[in-house]
């Protein structure tokens, strides 16, 4: 039985089209209206608001919180400020990527990680011998993002914190009215954007109280639809979309590292030892043998393909997110992962692990699409991500 | 004489900018006049009240080439286009009809009206389908000349032809239809509800000077269709910041390539000698040279005012003349202290993220066309509503609103001419005309703009206020656009080019006369 987040009384009622998703375990609305366009615009245009009560978050707390957590992930924690943010993975011994997710320090010995599947045995198997506790706390914090240009502004009619202050990937601890929140300013959007982070008592009252606020600022409530091409825009990586966690793949080709999913920035090999460095060191010599790549799909090809049928192009106006080959001639070079039409760019866009040599920027390729129920190919070409990356993200 | 440069662009519209947005990205030395402190011409947003930014002429970007949004990579320069959600019609007896972007929303709508036309309409929307997919191709192609042996223009016209004999025999037959026939005549052959014949026959009748039962009316409507068609890339809708951020997206795409762009410098003429195009002079003195000159301004103003005619043939002078350019539209532009509340569907809703059509019956368009036929406005005019802060809040203070009325009929040559009164008279109408159908109004405005033709001849340089620079009848399309023999960008007068909405594929927010223009000129090679 899929259980309702804390949101669940609220989102239900909004939720137009019926369209549910699950997300480990509970029931995530894929869209509130009966199309998802204009809750994606609301994310680049307005505020989003969306219910992300779902993910893991584990309390980290004790002297050696950070030792642990240092052991675990692969960036330098010490290195992470007090009401500072880090987006990192985590990798087992191999040097292959578990998890990733975010880690909010609330103290020098505080810590809070994010995750998408479950950790908690994992944390407590590396926390052998130190003095650190562990706690589940992914029902005890409900979360809720407010992403988008107005974001900032709905945020400052309900709270007294001073977000004019508050930094990118920075975190302060508010009210709004007699509601304790932490607000974090991350976000799965790539866009301005914050996350709040409440006990599930006060998730009702704060959804009413957004929802009341944000009206004049065009806040409406958003699903995975509109964020499924938002983070595409972002060049986010997905878990179990664009890599298998280590835990659960199957067999070892199914696994990335770090390096594989274009996370080398977030690998520190100098911090001192940590879980999968060994491995990761010599990776790192020798170069990965896949690259995170971003694409554009040439879309006059695509419009070629169509017309020859006599139809107008159709492009996925919802995410897909299953493993699409990409070749060069008849040799397969590797494999989108996700990939959408974007909105705002006017683009096919789309994610994909290839092989070294086919990583540069600018290098053509051809992916398979299916048009009118026939397999072809259309020609791709590797881009920077994030495809989308606007100013107010940082300032 | 101070430097010279490859390309000198007169005007800073959208397709001026697109233009040298084209010429400048392919390494050319290209400069942009403009007359005004603002790019843009009829796609300006001006912050005409204190917090109110008005999206002044134009309001709602009609198929603005998805090609030009890619190549310019205009989203990175601030481009952002949101759908329409819905085309709302409120209707007397205090109904409405709701045609939605979702499929079963309008259906379920249309059948409360007509359970045979919400069949009807599905079936007419596959045959307009078919139709925009026939007609799409022409909007991105430079207009060969039937008449010329020339190989590009045979191999061009050979391509047409293919083209077009893919068409099945039904859907030739329905094209031909199409593009003679009135919008109410074609939608009377479909449906029986008044109101959404009237609903589709407001698209037939945008900026043009004919009523919903003008044969050719029904061509127009082909162009909502079109965007449709363009439906996979969304390129339809509003813009962010009104259209003049589209104009300042493609501006600051034309300066990343090198592109120099004045304001405040109105050009006086064309400087002609032996017949070619040599620079420019502005009315300030200042002369400047350039191998090629190009005019964004419509045809009267580029071949009656900018050159001398005397350096032009006399039969091409008649034409020029005779182009139509009647303008027959106004804009009405509000701040709004709030949001309007329909009697049909009181309070906010989604109905608001749309446009709004006031013109209920076709008979209600046909009278607004009869007052104008006869130099008077029309007394109880068609309406075009948007809220764009309903979509972009950054318009207008927290909680206001702005609202742009786009208003037909306002024949450029009123009766007793255009003055205050007049135009406050008109102002008037409209508000009487749409508080008949959301009452309170009145008492949310805060500040009103009115523009009648003659104002947007004024301010913009609207030839006869027209919004298309000349109308989109069928005479005056495709290889007769502005007119036969001169429809692919060139002039008479060598090295002298035209890239504004008078030439192919004529008006709206598309580009395409820019980028079309531009790759003209790139193939003589300057």
């Amino acid at each position: 039985m899929l259980k309702g987040t804390p949101f669940h009384s609220k989102t239900s009622a909004l939720c137009q089209s019926h369209e549910w998703q699950r997300w480990s375990g509970y029931l995530t609305a894929a869209s509130y209206e009966l199309h998802h366009e204009w809750e994606y615009h609301a994310i680049r245009g307005s505020t989003a608001m969306i219910d992300i009560s779902p993910l893991y978050k584990y309390r980290i707390t004790g002297p050696d919180a950070e030792r642990l957590l240092n052991r675990v992930v692969t960036r330098d924690v010490s290195k992470c400020a007090v009401n500072q943010v880090f987006y990192t993975p985590w990798c087992d011994e191999a040097g292959k990527v578990i998890d990733d997710g975010t880690l909010q320090r609330f103290s020098e010995q505080d810590f809070r990680l994010t995750a998408a599947g479950p950790n908690l045995h994992w944390l407590c198997e590396n926390a052998y011998g130190m003095d650190v506790s562990i706690e589940d706390e992914s029902a005890q914090v409900a979360a809720l993002a407010l992403q988008g240009p107005t974001s900032r502004e709905v945020l400052k009619q309900v709270t007294d914190a001073n977000l004019d202050r508050l930094g990118y990937f920075r975190m302060t601890c508010a009210n709004v009215g007699d509601i304790p929140i932490t607000i974090s300013r991350t976000g799965f959007t790539g866009d301005l954007g914050y996350e709040l982070w409440l006990n599930p008592e006060h998730a009702e009252s704060l959804w009413d109280k957004l929802m009341d606020v944000g009206q004049i600022y065009g806040l409406r409530p958003v699903g995975m639809y509109a964020l499924g091409l938002a983070r595409i825009e972002a060049g986010l990586i997905l878990t179990a979309v664009d890599y298998i966690s280590s835990h659960h793949a199957l067999i070892e080709s199914q696994t990335s590292s770090p390096f594989e999913l274009g996370l080398g920035w977030a690998v520190s090999l100098g911090k001192g030892n940590f879980v999968g460095r060994k491995a990761l060191m010599a990776e790192k010599q020798r170069g990965p043998t896949w690259h995170f790549v971003g694409l554009e799909l040439d879309w006059p090809s695509l419009e070629r393909l169509y017309e020859a049928i006599g139809m107008a192009p159709q492009a996925p106006h919802i995410a897909w997110g299953t493993s699409v080959p990409l070749y060069d001639g008849r040799k397969q070079v590797g494999y989108a992962t996700s990939g959408c039409y974007s909105p705002i760019l006017k683009k096919y866009i789309g994610l994909a692990t290839v092989e070294a040599d086919y990583s540069r920027l600018g290098t053509q390729m051809m992916m398979e699409v299916t048009v009118n129920h026939q397999r072809k190919q259309a020609p791709v070409r590797v881009v920077k991500t994030p495809f989308f990356d606007p100013e107010r993200k940082r300032i | 004489m101070t430097r010279k440069y490859d390309a000198i662009i007169i005007g800073g519209g959208h397709n001026g900018l697109t233009a040298a947005a084209y010429l400048a990205r392919a390494g050319k030395e290209v400069l942009v006049l403009e007359r005004r402190h603002v790019l843009g011409g009829a796609a300006v947003t001006e912050e005409i009240y204190p917090g109110f930014r008005y999206t002044v002429c134009s309001y709602v970007v009609s198929m603005l080439r998805p090609e030009i949004i890619r190549e310019l990579d205009l989203p990175r320069h601030g481009l952002e286009i949101v759908p329409e959600e819905c085309l709302f019609t409120p209707l007397p007896d205090g109904d409405r009809l709701i045609l939605w972007a979702d499929r079963d929303a309008t259906r379920r709508e249309i059948k409360r009206h007509s359970a045979k036309d919400a069949e009807s309409y599905e079936r007419f929307g596959q045959l307009m389908y078919h139709m925009a997919l026939a007609v799409k191709p022409i909007l991105s192609m430079v207009p060969p000349d039937p008449t010329s042996l020339s190989p590009r223009d045979l191999s061009q016209l050979l391509k047409l032809g293919g083209h077009f004999s893919s068409l099945s025999e039904k859907q030739f037959y329905a094209l031909t239809k199409l593009m003679t026939m009135s919008v109410t005549d074609l939608l009377e052959e479909w449906f029986e509800s008044e109101a959404l014949k009237a609903a589709l026959s407001a698209s037939g009748i945008i900026g043009s000077f004919v009523g919903p039962r003008s044969p050719g009316s029904a061509y127009v409507l082909l162009h909502h269709y079109l965007g449709e068609v363009d439906g996979a890339t969304s390129a339809w809708g509003f813009p962010k910041g009104g259209t003049g951020a589209v104009s300042n997206a493609i501006a600051c795409a034309a300066r990343e390539h090198g592109a120099e762009i004045r304001t405040e410098a109105p050009v006086e003429q064309v400087i002609v000698k032996n017949g070619r195009a040599v620079g420019v002079a502005l009315e300030s003195g200042e002369e400047i040279q350039a191998s090629v000159v190009i005019s964004g301004l419509d045809p009267k103003l580029t071949f009656l005012k900018l050159v001398d005619t005397n350096q032009l043939p006399t039969d091409f002078v008649e034409s020029i003349r005779n182009f139509k350019i009647r303008g027959s539209s106004g804009k009405v532009n509000l701040a709004l202290s709030g949001l309007p509340n329909f009697t049909c569907m009181p309070g906010p809703g989604p109905h608001l993220r749309g446009s709004t059509s006031i013109g209920p019956t076709v008979d209600y368009l046909e009278q607004a066309y009869d007052d104008a036929k006869y130099g008077c406005f029309s007394k109880k005019p068609w309406l075009g509503v948007v809220l764009p802060t309903v979509f972009d809040p950054s318009m207008a203070p927290p909680g206001q609103h702005v609202m742009s009325i786009f208003v037909q009929y306002a024949p450029y040559n009123l009766e007793r001419g255009w003055n205050d009164a007049q135009r406050e008279a008109f102002g008037d109408a409209v508000i009487d005309a749409l508080a008949e159908y959301a009452p309170n109004i009145r008492d949310i405005i805060l500040h009103r703009q009115v523009l009648t033709p003659w104002d947007m001849e004024q301010s913009i340089g609207l030839t006869e206020g027209n919004i298309f620079h000349g109308e989109l009848a069928l005479h005056q399309l495709f290889f007769l656009r502005p007119t036969a023999e001169w429809a692919n960008y060139r002039t008479p007068i060598d090295n002298y080019y035209q890239c504004g909405s008078g030439t192919h594929p004529g008006g709206g927010i598309t580009g395409a006369p820019g980028r079309l223009a531009a790759l003209e000129i790139l193939k003589d090679g300057i």
